[in-house]
């Protein structure tokens, strides 16, 4: 009689003695690995590591130990990712596409991550989505620009979780005709590479398509990390055009700006920076009144008010200091893409832990909140996001969050600014943005 | 040859062949990418040879990788073979011209026209975006190798072996070629150029065949990178990359054709495992390592070689 009873109890010894009161440990779903290994490869040192490489890492940082913690509002409060712990492996994104190329294989064969997030070059971007596609590696591309990569190709393992650089240039070419309707000369300032070379040319072309008797009095294309200006400053003083666009981003975009100041350049004609947004904390009351800023999309500034929003600044700046810039908002974008992915397909597999292919199907178009807003995964099949944009006009300097405010502010939704799935961005600017729906 | 020299080289050969099957895929593919710098390095080791520092050997490499990326894209050649022969062709080819100019010049003015030739490559790649896709670049489908298209995960082995074989082919052809009268006038241009001249030879000519020699060296490095990376960059051209292989040069040493191929190896796993363990201070340490070999090892990591040598008289 006693001998059932005290298997029994031994049993329930056992139970009590593997889950501790007062540690809740989350359950993890059947069949998940003990933590979901990520690689991160951002710049950690060169030109593009202060600006975009670090905010972005330091996101990284704060994001994924605020999301182990379980800490983070909803609909993200699930503890890591499904329950499992997410840890981190960071790898500088320096040395060119071939070191990164190597450095991809090193991460999924020998570290064996479980996926990848990074690359805010799109040399990089172009040149490791086909070898992720061979090596059959999640990879998640938060910051490049270019176009090229789901518009030439499809991919199935590659995803990318914020927009691409057309919706800058469309979207400054519509901000431009709502504020100067009777625009008539432009110039352009951009540094000498494929960044900026794309950026000028889809913004010329759509500001064209859509008034076409603009004139483009001067093309500017310094070399990248040029640092000095002067030259360039006398070129777009001589020329007089009534506005200029610039995709300068960085040392170039912040020496640029403190150069001009005091030459007046942007008393005489309007300038546009497109990714102007990062300088904004970093340069406080030395940023101009009266110049056009973007944030390639919805992000610092132009984020929309939201509790997740709210909780991601306000964490953000507790532990760094300064507010997150749009490289951290991208980050953001991709770790959180990835959560609502898997949670989504752990949901659809019955609460067992979801294969690879179940995870791509649920991602593809993918609806998912973010500090940014709703991100929809709608072009390239499913696999690239669409952002809304926003600009607006630097006005006088806002003491309490030590940096200027911003007037003017105007969004464009992302049916405005991205053409539909399917059509490549070219041939939709050339066509006339059809099916485009704006405001 | 010396019957040493030949045994030395047979092992290293199937000893390295055996590495494409044994080691995990990631380390074969740094080795793929080890062998092809390595071709460029001793590309300046040749040079060096004659006294002669280049720093501009990343011309030939560039346009090694960039030929075979219009070849691909233009001509519509898939066949590895062809595209070696061409890269190798073009950059010889390029040699040949810009050879005329700088063969006449010797020590700083040598090294900075070398540097000068491959930042106006640099800068044309840059600039001539719409051919050449600018910084971003232009991708390079994967190629068939002896006519096969092979899958995916056997291409990149039979890739490594390829790339291994036109390695030990350009070695022994170097190697030859330093036993040669040419090669021996070589180091006579370093030695005494007066002399030399007075011997009869042409100084200028020697200069220019090593010259254009090591052009097709590093114009084969160039294209072996190119396939095994798949994608192509202007980033090959800058001066930075010519500045890696003197860095490997220097590592390995100048004194045998392998030394340049061992500095290769040595440095880009030095630099994978500073990446791996050392993400935001592997330039500094890389740095450091220069530093320590130029004090300790100044003729590079060849001279272990001697150190085993001495012990075993002792």
């Amino acid at each position: 009689m006693s001998r059932p009873f005290s298997v029994l109890n031994i049993f329930i010894l056992i139970l009590l003695a593997s889950t501790p009161p007062g540690s809740p440990q989350a359950p993890t779903p059947p069949g998940a690995p003990a933590q979901l290994k990520v690689g991160i490869v951002v710049f950690l040192s060169g030109a593009a590591a202060a600006p975009f490489g670090v905010p972005a890492r330091n996101a990284t940082e704060l994001l994924i130990e605020q999301l182990n913690a379980g800490s983070a509002p909803k609909p993200y409060d699930r503890p890591g990712i499904g329950g499992v712990p997410i840890r981190a492996v960071y790898v500088d994104e320096a040395g060119g596409a071939e070191r990164q190329v190597a450095e991809l294989r090193r991460l999924v064969l020998e570290e064996k991550v479980d996926f990848v997030i990074g690359y805010i070059s799109s040399a990089d971007c172009l040149a490791i989505a086909p070898v992720a596609e061979e090596l059959k590696v999640l990879t998640f591309l938060f910051d490049c620009g270019t176009n090229r990569i789901f518009e030439d190709r499809t991919y199935r393992y590659v995803f990318r979780t914020s927009a691409h650089q057309v919706i800058d240039s469309i979207g400054l070419a519509r901000y431009l005709l709502k504020i100067r309707p009777n625009v008539r000369t432009v110039a352009g300032l951009n540094q000498n590479y494929a960044w900026g070379q794309d950026s000028w040319n889809t913004f010329r072309d759509a500001l064209l398509k859509l008034k076409p008797d603009v004139k483009v009095v001067s093309e500017q294309f310094p070399k990248l990390f040029a640092g000095e200006f002067s030259t360039e400053i006398s070129a777009l003083l001589a020329a007089r055009p009534e506005f200029i666009h610039s995709s300068f981003w960085g040392g170039d975009l912040e020496g640029f700006t403190i150069q001009m100041t005091p030459r007046g350049l942007h008393r005489r004609s309007l300038i546009a920076f497109t990714p102007g947004e990062t300088m904004l904390p970093r340069l406080g009351r030395d940023v101009p009144p009266g110049i056009i800023v973007g944030a390639r999309g919805p992000h610092g500034p132009f984020a929309p008010n939201t509790p997740l929003n709210q909780w991601f600044v306000r964490a953000y700046r507790d532990r760094y200091g300064i507010r997150p810039v749009y490289a951290s908002y991208h980050m953001a974008q991709a770790l959180l893409g990835v959560k609502a992915a898997f949670e989504k397909a752990l949901a659809a597999n019955e609460g067992k832990w979801p294969t690879v292919d179940q995870v791509i199907a649920a991602l593809e178009y993918l609806e998912f909140e973010t500090p940014s807003g709703t991100i929809r995964m709608a072009i390239g099949k499913g696999h690239q996001a669409v952002e809304p944009t926003a600009y607006g006009i630097t006005g006088p300097y806002d003491p309490q969050q030590k940096e200027v405010r911003l007037t003017n502010v105007m969004t464009f939704p992302a049916e405005c600014v991205n053409p539909p799935d399917g059509v490549k961005s070219e041939d939709w600017i050339r066509q006339g943005f059809p099916g485009a729906r704006c405001p | 040859m010396k019957p040493r020299a030949v045994l030395i080289g047979v092992l290293s050969f199937v000893g390295l062949g055996a590495v494409g099957f044994v080691l995990p895929r990631w380390t074969v593919f740094l080795f793929s990418l080890a062998l092809a710098r390595g071709l460029a390095a001793l590309s300046v080791a040749l040079l060096m040879r004659a006294g002669l520092v280049s720093f501009g050997q990343s011309l030939f490499f560039a346009t090694g990788a960039y030929t075979a990326a219009f070849m691909v894209r233009l001509l519509g050649v898939r066949e590895a073979g062809l595209l070696l022969v061409g890269a190798v062709i073009v950059s010889m080819t390029v040699a040949a011209l810009t050879g005329l100019w700088i063969a006449r010049y010797r020590e700083i003015f040598f090294a900075m026209l070398s540097l000068a030739f491959t930042m106006i490559l640099y800068g044309w790649l840059l600039k001539a975006y719409w051919i050449t896709g600018g910084t971003d670049g232009l991708r390079i489908p994967p190629p068939t190798v002896l006519g096969t298209a092979w899958s995916v995960d056997t291409l990149r082995s039979v890739l490594y072996e390829a790339t291994l074989v036109c390695t030990a082919v350009a070695l022994v052809l170097i190697h030859l070629f330093l036993d040669s009268p040419l090669g021996y006038a070589l180091r006579a241009v370093r030695d005494n150029e007066v002399r030399l001249e007075y011997l009869g030879s042409s100084v200028w000519q020697v200069v220019y065949w090593a010259y254009v020699l090591a052009a097709g060296l590093a114009g084969l490095g160039g294209v072996l990178t190119a396939l095994n990376v798949g994608h192509v960059d202007p980033q090959l051209a800058y001066w930075t990359t010519a500045g890696e292989f003197v860095f490997i040069t220097l590592l390995g040493g100048t004194e045998s054709v392998l030394a340049p191929l061992i500095g290769a190896v040595v440095f880009e796993f030095l630099r994978t495992y500073a990446l791996k363990y050392a993400p935001y201070t592997w330039q500094m340490a890389l740095g450091g390592m220069m530093l320590l070999l130029i004090l300790f090892m100044p003729r590079g990591l060849w001279t272990l070689r001697y150190l085993r040598f001495r012990k075993a008289v002792s």
